[in-house]
């Protein structure tokens, strides 16, 4: 591609110059426009240090677009009773975990819905990603729960969660392999 | 006579700025050791400053084998500290609940463990509230940092 580029920009030829700057712009507009639009998946670029030493240090640093704003500050006012433990932090981090997740939460089509417990692995959308996954392939000792994303998800630490990055879990039945393919 | 008049009056102002941006460097450099120094001192230390600092609060040693104790058993709750950390904290740990690796707990088997005082303090508040439903004491605190410095693999 960029030898392409360079090959027409050495002719100089100024028409073809400005055709491929242009055609250059669309791309990269049309690149980082579906990110600008949903908010969705991806981890944003400017992760407080806070989240990842503070959150990340007991499960993966969930990308905040996969709960809405209202979930996420409920789960900030109440981490003195964080799903069964206390991870209560400084007033400071609070606000600045905080205000971080209120900007980049969810606000793209299914994740504006709170789920149940304000659980990520509540969200209908997850729940019907998942179907095909038996209950007992949750609770292999290679996955231990649903919050490892990154057991099957290779890129999850980077918000990635597409099916091409899968890998299977260690452990899987015969059965449970065969399901995988599907 | 303008020349020489203002000869007189730029010669202190530029003497007055050679100088001053100098004695500023020097004052700086004069302190700057002891900022690092008060840096170094309020994140990393030792194992055994951190269990010296409970020691002294607590006024007694600490008890390895009744630090062990506390650890391994169950107080009432769930869980308990090996619950994530293991048996013998000398290998990484697994969350109860989310399943994520812990790092060793024990010095022995991880140089960063126990080095970082707010650190300390804020796992053993939180924890003790996960295991005892409370904060542990000074002296518990002082027990279990024993056993645990006092794991080799």
């Amino acid at each position: 591609m960029s030898f392409v580029l360079n090959l027409s920009l050495s002719r100089a030829a100024k028409p073809l110059r400005s055709t491929v700057a242009l055609a250059t712009l669309t791309l990269l507009g049309l690149a980082s426009l579906p990110a600008a639009a949903d908010r969705g998946r991806e981890m944003s670029q400017n992760v407080p240090k806070s989240y990842s030493q503070e959150c990340a240090a007991c499960h993966l640093a969930y990308p905040p677009g996969l709960l809405p704003a209202t979930s996420w500050q409920r789960i900030m006012k109440g981490l003195d009773h964080h799903y069964g433990t206390d991870a209560s932090l400084e007033p400071v981090q609070v606000q600045e975990i905080g205000r971080w997740l209120d900007t980049h939460a969810g606000t793209y089509k299914r994740v504006r819905e709170m789920p149940p417990e304000d659980r990520i692995t509540r969200s209908a959308w997850f729940e019907r990603k998942h179907r095909k996954v038996e209950p007992a392939v949750w609770t292999l000792p290679s996955v231990k729960s649903a919050a490892q994303c990154a057991v099957c998800h290779t890129g999850a630490e980077q918000g990635r969660f597409d099916d091409d990055d899968l890998r299977q879990p260690a452990g899987l039945s015969a059965a449970q392999k065969r399901a995988w393919r599907d | 006579m303008k020349t020489p008049a203002l000869a007189q009056v730029r010669f202190p102002v530029q003497r007055q700025r050679s100088w001053r941006p100098l004695l500023r460097m020097a004052l700086l450099s004069a302190f700057m050791p002891f900022v690092g120094l008060s840096q170094s001192w309020a994140t990393d230390t030792t194992p055994a400053q951190q269990l010296q600092r409970f020691v002294t609060e607590a006024g007694r040693p600490g008890n390895a084998v009744a630090g062990e104790r506390l650890f391994t058993r169950q107080h009432g709750n769930e869980w308990s500290c090996a619950s994530c950390h293991g048996e013998r904290p000398l290998a990484n740990g697994r969350h109860a609940s989310t399943g994520k690796t812990i790092p060793p707990l024990a010095p022995a088997a991880n140089a960063k463990s126990l080095t970082d005082p707010a650190k300390v303090d804020k796992w053993l508040r939180r924890n003790c509230k996960d295991v005892l439903s409370r904060e542990c004491s000074a002296a518990e605190k002082a027990d279990v940092l024993a056993w645990l410095i006092s794991l080799k693999p």
